[in-house]
């Protein structure tokens, strides 16, 4: 903010002082020629004759994906069916593990800030730094192909992406309501049922569905790499150039997408 | 109030310094009879909410005694005071409902600390609990709402359930910081009423924090004045004058304020 005084008395008022007006200005000036710099290095390393053709090679790929091959579609309920189940159980056993986590995790609610709470903020981060496709990837070495791996893969990576939305919603919640059951003479635990869990319910239905949501999108690629559902059919399809039944996988996915959208879209509105 | 009678809770040298340093109270020495109704005076940051919160351990006193029936509460481990605090209702100026639990809910929420932790879970009181909640509801004119969510109330309705939530705990002592600092003027003076009314039913003591000078005068016979976390006036309602004020709030023209409490009275006698 700057205030000066005008030749004729009248004060005056500008947001920024000169020198922040041109501070600003030099600062986008430097993220304009950042971004220069930048187009100029990812160009040095594309070739272009490539990218020039992308049109007519995209025409060429989406002429050979059609007519889609619907009869493809009666072996895919399985895989489609295993894929759902991936994601519902992987994300049922994340709620099991992350539920807990957040409680220690939080300031409020965490038994030892000193202790506990640095240990679960740990394990939080660590499982959401990795991709479920990658933690896919360690446990089918691990456990071998198959949906397991695939439930255990979308829980590692689900039980962080919980946790967290989960602590900061527990750490958000009225603090008033938790004293007022304290005051009573209830104990720890009934306050926690009482007083925290009902505050923050609706942010842990709609942190689950949302979850949910994600996993089964995710769970449609995990099996590319070997964890079980449609993902193995569409790794299966590619490598033989079968792009008709392609086609119809991604017509699939995209309906399944849409259905748990809906699911989850209704599952929020009806409990908040 | 019979000066011999044993207090039902006394402070001695009741001191609270938080971590940030502030001295939020300064060895206060303050006893309450049994079935008493106190109000406590002062300035915004005297100390009035700490006080009350010292009382029930909600604030960790920093030194001093607080005496419950002779029984020193800053010395009592976890279980113990969870047992003394079942004795100490408290009433919020915010009213401090869990928002998302029905009223039924919350007024049972008052028999948390007499009841087992499955029990409350499944939401299975004991008869009495249920047929008393039934009775206190309808004694504040909220039983028609038993199954309505909290958050569906208006803040009158919200402040009687918070009262009958302290009534639940089968109270010796009710703990009351500004019950009617949300309210407009009406509600305000119906609720001060109720509290005073079911005191004086139930022979409870309570300490009643409040700001509105007049409303303390007409509702509590004693008044407590608290300035910078310490007792600068304490006496009958009618023995709080200019200079009383003055000692308590700092310099002002009063004689309104004061006017203003006698011609309630006089009103109220009418
Ligand atoms: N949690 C806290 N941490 C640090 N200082 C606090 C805390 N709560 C209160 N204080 C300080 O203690 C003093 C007394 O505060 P308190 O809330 O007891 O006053 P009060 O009389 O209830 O005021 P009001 O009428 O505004 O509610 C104030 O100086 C305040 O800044
Ligand atoms: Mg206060």
């Amino acid at each position: 903010m700057a205030v000066s005084t005008a030749p004729d008395g009248t004060p005056l008022w500008r947001r920024r002082t000169p020198r922040g007006d041109l501070l600003v200005w030099l600062g986008w000036l430097c993220g304009v020629a950042l971004a220069v710099a930048c187009f100029q290095f990812i160009s040095d390393r594309t070739i272009w004759m490539f990218v020039w053709d992308a049109p007519q090679q995209g025409a060429d790929l989406v002429g050979r994906m059609f007519p889609p091959r619907w009869e493809y579609a009666h072996q895919l309920w399985k895989p489609l069916w295993d894929t759902v189940n991936m994601a519902t159980l992987g994300t049922a056993l994340a709620v099991v593990i992350g539920v807990p986590l957040a409680f220690l995790a939080a300031h409020n609610t965490t038994p030892s800030v000193v202790l506990v709470r640095p240990v679960a903020l740990i394990v939080i981060v660590a499982s959401r730094s990795i991709n479920s496709l990658i933690w896919a990837l360690v446990l089918v070495i691990i456990l071998g192909p198959g949906e397991l791996a695939g439930i255990l893969a979308i829980a590692l990576r689900s039980i962080g992406f919980i946790a967290k939305l989960l602590y900061e919603a527990i750490e958000e919640i009225d603090p008033t309501q938790v004293e007022a059951l304290t005051a009573t003479g209830a104990s720890g635990a009934q306050v926690l049922t009482w007083g925290i869990v009902p505050q923050v319910m609706p942010a842990f239905a709609g942190i689950t569905v949302f979850r949910w949501d994600i996993n089964i999108r995710e769970a449609t690629v995990l099996g590319l790499v070997g964890a079980g559902g449609i993902g193995m059919q569409l790794e299966a399809s590619i490598n033989t150039l079968a792009w008709p039944q392609v086609t119809v996988i991604f017509a699939l996915i995209l309906a399944t997408v849409l259905v748990s959208e809906w699911v989850s879209a209704r599952v929020r509105h009806h409990i908040i | 109030m019979t000066p011999d009678a044993r207090p039902l809770l006394a402070l001695r040298g009741l001191t609270k310094r938080y971590p940030t340093g502030d001295l939020a109270l300064d060895g206060v020495d303050l006893e309450v009879p049994p079935g008493q109704v106190m109000a406590l005076i002062g300035p915004s940051g005297a100390g009035k909410s700490t006080l009350i919160r010292c009382v029930n351990r909600l604030v960790e006193p920093s030194a001093g005694e607080v005496r419950l029936d002779g029984e020193d509460l800053t010395r009592l481990g976890r279980g113990a005071l969870r047992r003394a605090r079942r004795r100490m209702g408290m009433i919020f100026q915010e009213y401090a409902l869990v928002e998302r639990l029905s009223v039924m809910e919350n007024v049972l929420s008052g028999r948390l600390g007499y009841t087992g932790f499955w029990a409350a879970w499944f939401r299975r009181f004991p008869r009495r609990d249920v047929v008393e909640a039934f009775r206190l509801l309808d004694r504040v004119g909220l039983a028609h709402m038993a199954d309505k969510r909290a958050d569906a109330l208006s803040g009158g309705q919200r402040q009687r359930v918070g009262i009958v939530r302290a009534l639940m705990q089968d109270p010796a002592l009710l703990l009351v910081d500004e019950p009617t600092a949300s309210l407009d003027p009406k509600t305000s003076r119906q609720i001060m009423r109720l509290l005073v009314e079911l005191c004086e039913e139930r022979g409870l003591a309570a300490i009643v924090n409040i700001h509105d000078v007049a409303l303390a005068q007409e509702f509590a016979r004693r008044i407590v004045g608290l300035r910078q976390g310490r007792i600068v006036f304490d006496g009958p309602a009618e023995t709080l004058d200019a200079a009383a004020l003055t000692r308590i709030y700092g310099e002002e023209d009063w004689s309104r304020t004061i006017r203003r409490a006698e011609a309630a009275e006089e009103e109220e006698l009418a």
